[in-house]
């Protein structure tokens, strides 16, 4: 029987996702820019190997705030509607056990090789799936990931003293700062990717994170056979009984 | 090819539609509405952000700082974990034109007053800070661009030096004056007595020079950068809080590590 229009996001999945877009937007940008006060990562007298650009600034098209106390207002103020916002996506995975839906599972290397394979054109079906593939799953629990370190490692640079043990945990403040930055940098390179493979595959996913409507025997990558750039229309659909 | 073509069909249809109807699809709309949020992210590119915001920003920072208060606690020491000392490497500042330098010629001799809300202000003679009981202690500096530079500081603890003018019970600022062309800072009483709070007169085992703020300057590892006065004068304990050189330039007033 042909389903029509399910809802694919759980409002609350669909809300926390566009404000995280925001928040996170918003928090590297003018990461970014309070970063550039002081583009390194060693502490004085000291050297830093870990981190090739060291004492080379971003270009300023890439921040927000406009200078660095500005900058800190908004990153200061907008860390706390990211931290909410993902407790209460975290939290809704948790209770409504759609976690399951994200985590790799045992099998997961074996599907991602096989998606990959898919997507590289060296298998002509698209590998069946659930909610998300293989591939997916690893690239959204990778950001979560992510996400948690950010803030784990932001709280330890806000509050080097009151909080020195946690920053003590990380190895000390120039460490923790450098995670802070990397993890943002994988974050990013997650983000860009995810963006450009909505776009590439699954465009309908637009749809179905707003409204959240959609239709998976039309709609769905694994219906449509869709692999980057290719399959992009509605799967046909037998009409009727 | 199909898919090509599919899409430019529906491209067509519906702006056929829109222009038919007079009113935009969901689909247009859509579209729309991903230029426009482009658009907004392109603009907002090096920018301040909205003025509208600063309301919300400030509301902020007045709910940090309560939230910083609370996680400062009694005796909370910094660690430095494995970094050596920066020496020579440790940063130099000052705002006046030149290095601020006390000439005992012009302005007499130098001394460290305390007072304002105090039961009995005092003012300090140089050698009589030297004979009160030092302490030295391995901390970093925290500035607030991002860098940290760790050094040994020797001085008295503001603590004792404020144990000794007594503060009234409506004591609960402390602002930090020098002779860096009007540079102070104003801080919350309890950073102020926080035991890692010192009125230093060496670093690295050695008498303050120009460059480091001599002849004494504040320096606690709970504060920011900014808020550590050098080339200290006057210390003036309030029952308000009386700004400061970079916190009335924008920079949070708290500047808590």
């Amino acid at each position: 029987m042909h389903k029509k229009r399910v809802t694919r996001h759980h409002p609350i999945v669909r809300i926390t996702h566009w404000v995280s877009a925001v928040a996170l937007l918003v928090m590297a940008a003018s990461g970014l820019r309070i970063f550039n006060a002081s583009p390194a990562f060693a502490p004085k007298g000291s050297t830093f190997r870990w981190w090739p650009w060291e004492g080379t600034p971003v270009p300023d098209n890439l921040t927000f705030g406009g200078w660095l106390g500005g900058a800190r207002h908004w990153h200061f103020a907008m860390m706390w509607l990211l931290v909410a916002n993902g407790l209460l996506y975290l939290g809704y995975l948790w209770f409504k056990g759609e976690w399951r839906e994200l985590a790799p599972r045992r099998g997961s290397v074996h599907d991602a090789i096989a998606m990959a394979r898919f997507y590289l054109g060296l298998t002509k079906r698209h590998p069946l799936q659930g909610k998300h593939n293989a591939l997916q799953k690893y690239a959204y629990s990778t950001m979560i990931v992510l996400g948690l370190v950010s803030v784990i490692t932001g709280i330890a640079i806000w509050k080097p003293v009151s909080l020195g043990w946690l920053t003590a945990a990380m190895g000390g403040y120039h460490l923790a700062r450098w995670w802070h930055f990397t993890s943002m940098l994988g974050l990013g390179v997650l983000v860009v990717v995810h963006v450009v493979m909505v776009f590439a595959v699954d465009p309908y996913a637009l749809r179905a994170m707003t409204t959240g409507g959609y239709d998976e025997d039309r709609y769905s990558p694994e219906a449509r056979n869709a692999r980057p750039f290719v399959n992009l229309a509605p799967a046909k659909v037998e009409e009727g009984e | 090819m199909t898919v090509h073509r599919n899409i430019m069909r529906r491209a067509d249809e519906a702006v056929e539609r829109a222009r038919a109807s007079g009113v935009l699809d969901r689909r247009a709309f859509m579209r729309l509405s991903t230029l426009g949020i482009g658009a907004t992210i392109l603009s907002a590119c090096n920018s301040a952000g909205p003025k509208s915001a600063q309301s919300l920003l400030n509301f902020a920072t007045r709910q940090n700082e309560k939230f910083e208060r609370w996680l400062l606690g009694e005796n909370t020491p910094a660690h430095i974990g494995s970094v050596t000392p920066a020496g020579a490497r440790f940063p130099t500042y000052w705002i006046s034109d030149t290095v601020p330098m006390w000439d005992d010629a012009v302005r007499g001799a130098w001394a460290l007053e305390v007072s304002g809300a105090v039961k009995s202000p005092r003012t300090f003679r140089y050698d009589e800070l030297t004979a009160m009981k030092m302490e030295t202690q391995r901390v970093p500096h925290y500035c607030v661009e991002g860098w940290t530079a760790v050094a040994d500081f020797t001085g008295i603890p503001m603590r004792s030096l404020l144990a000794v003018v007594q503060p009234n019970a409506d004591a609960k600022f402390v602002d930090f004056m020098s002779f860096d062309d009007g540079y102070h800072e104003s801080w919350d009483i309890e950073s102020a007595l926080h035991p890692q709070t010192m009125v230093v007169l060496a670093k690295d085992g050695h008498r303050l020079s120009p460059g480091y703020g001599a002849p004494a300057r504040v320096h606690g590892p709970i504060k920011l950068g900014y808020k550590n006065t050098k080339y200290l004068t006057k210390i003036v304990v309030m029952p308000g809080a009386n700004g400061g050189y970079w916190s009335d330039r924008g920079y949070e007033w708290y500047g808590g590590t």
